[in-house]
């Protein structure tokens, strides 16, 4: 159930929305535009252009002290003392079980490390930190900041030319530039498999550069509905529906984000299952599935086999616009995970063909360093 | 040919004697955004009034088309199986989703007319 209106938040970018025209509706406690022009006409937009997305709704987390990347370590398997300054790296805080309770962005900013995490899990996740970690450096949410993305191939000469230098950033690379007079902390990153970046920004500043971006001819703004399908062609999981506290990093095929340094040392939540799933193969397998015609299967959609036996559920699907037709993503058992392998899609009591393909759908596009 | 009725659904129909054609609202349309799929009955289908008659699909979800009144299945917009946009382009003309033998007249006397429907709609805004 959606929270009643009166108890949403809004982002410093909400009066923007609607003076855009944006469909507004409620998202993991916020009001936050869904599409303004359409959903296919913003993806496309995405694609060949540059889009600007209002991703304020996400937590950002500041963890300080010379402690923090340690500390950070003993609830994430990924390598954050090694992450090098003005370097950012995809995680998940993990649980006894080998669960995730979230995925995150982290980057080291010299004097600190910074997180993004999602809306949905940002008062849980700030919650575990400081209970775990808040003896050992300094958990602070940043509530002032907001978080403005800006994505596509044309992305990088747009804000170029607002923010001189921000070029120079390689993926996954961060650092602070000035934009429209204000300072603000730049990464190279973003969750459309396009090359963009994310701009942290002070609430105060955020719709005037919010505006000042939107007025660069390669930019239009881009609501939920067309991150969704973005990010699904680009094979990218959503927490809650493809991760949860029920799937490890080895069965959402997450394990490249574990370093070498992790995987010989654990000392993370969950590394005893997670470490031997990654010897012995996790019992299950996210995987990419392009279900023939033109039907979606959408989420909790049934995966059977040839003979009927059920062996999967679909966790994120719908339609790509840049592929042109229905995909899906979702876990089968690992026997039949190989690309390549029929499956059928159970839709609406119908068994449809499909066939499990590599992920990303639409291939990624990012400015390697 | 006779003015659309509405259901409170936001199905149209089109009633041409004793056979009636069957769309989605211009309303409809524009809230479900860019469609990309629809799913027709089979020819000869007999469909009940309120009840399932086509599933209409946009980027985002799954919504049922249902049957503003009761009938038999004559024929099927195949256009919209190529080109499922014809409901957002042209949702009361040539997206048009299906055509119906009525079974019952009088089930069209709850039905909206132009200007209830209106009303209806502006009362959700």
């Amino acid at each position: 159930m959606n929270a009643p209106a009166e108890t949403l938040l809004r982002t410093p970018l909400h009066a923007l929305h609607v003076a855009l025209g944006a469909r507004i509706v409620p998202f993991a406690g916020y009001e936050m535009p869904v599409q303004y022009d359409g959903i296919i006409s913003e993806h496309t937009h995405t694609r060949t252009h540059a889009g600007l997305f209002d991703v304020s709704h996400m937590g950002q987390v500041a963890l300080i002290g010379p402690d923090a990347a340690a500390a950070l370590e003993s609830l994430v398997p990924g390598d954050i003392a090694g992450l090098k300054p003005g370097r950012q790296r995809y995680t998940m805080f993990t649980n006894p079980r080998g669960g995730m309770l979230d995925d995150l962005m982290v980057t080291n900013a010299g004097d600190r490390l910074l997180l993004v995490i999602n809306a949905a899990c940002k008062a849980d996740d700030i919650a575990h930190m400081t209970a775990a970690i808040g003896a050992r450096c300094t958990v602070e949410p940043m509530p002032g900041r907001a978080l403005i993305a800006v994505q596509g191939p044309e992305a990088a000469q747009a804000i170029a030319r607002l923010a001189p230098g921000v070029e120079t950033l390689g993926f996954m690379t961060a650092g602070a530039f000035t934009i429209g007079g204000a300072r603000a902390w730049f990464s190279r990153s973003g969750y459309t498999g396009e090359d963009g970046f994310e701009i942290s920004i002070d609430n105060r500043d955020a719709e005037r550069v919010a505006r000042l971006i939107l007025d660069q001819p390669e930019v239009k703004p881009i609501g939920l509905g067309a991150r969704d399908s973005l990010r699904l062609e680009a094979g990218l999981c959503l927490y809650g529906h493809d991760i949860d506290q029920n799937t490890t990093p080895m069965e959402a095929d997450l394990a490249w984000t574990i370093g070498k340094r992790r995987r010989e040392q654990g000392g993370f939540p969950g590394a005893d299952v997670i470490l031997r799933q990654l010897r012995n193969g996790p019992p299950k397998k996210r995987v990419g599935i392009l279900p023939e015609g033109r039907a979606p299967a959408r989420e909790q959609t049934e995966i059977t086999d040839a003979q009927g036996r059920r062996i999967g559920t679909v966790t994120s699907g719908g339609y790509g616009p840049t592929l042109g037709g229905p995909l899906a993503m979702g876990y089968v058992e690992t026997a039949h995970s190989a690309v390549g392998t029929p499956v059928n899609l159970v839709v609406r009591g119908t068994p449809r063909p499909g066939r499990i393909v590599a992920l990303p759908f639409v291939p990624h596009r990012y400015k390697k360093g | 040919m006779s003015e659309l009725k509405y259901t409170n659904e936001h199905e149209w129909i089109r009633v041409d004697g004793d056979t009636a054609t069957v769309g989605i609202s211009p309303y409809a349309q524009e809230q479900l955004g860019d469609v990309v799929f629809v799913e027709l009955p089979e020819i000869g289908k007999a469909v009940e009034k309120g009840k399932e008659a086509a599933v209409v699909e946009s980027v985002k979800a799954a919504s049922e088309v249902y049957a503003p009144v009761s009938g038999e299945v004559i024929a099927v917009n195949d256009a919209l199986t190529k080109d499922p946009a014809l409901v957002n382009r042209s949702p009361t003309g040539d997206g048009w989703f299906l055509k119906l033998r009525l079974k019952d007249k009088g089930e069209l006397a709850g039905l909206m007319d132009e200007a209830a429907y209106q009303k209806f709609v502006q009362g959700l805004k």
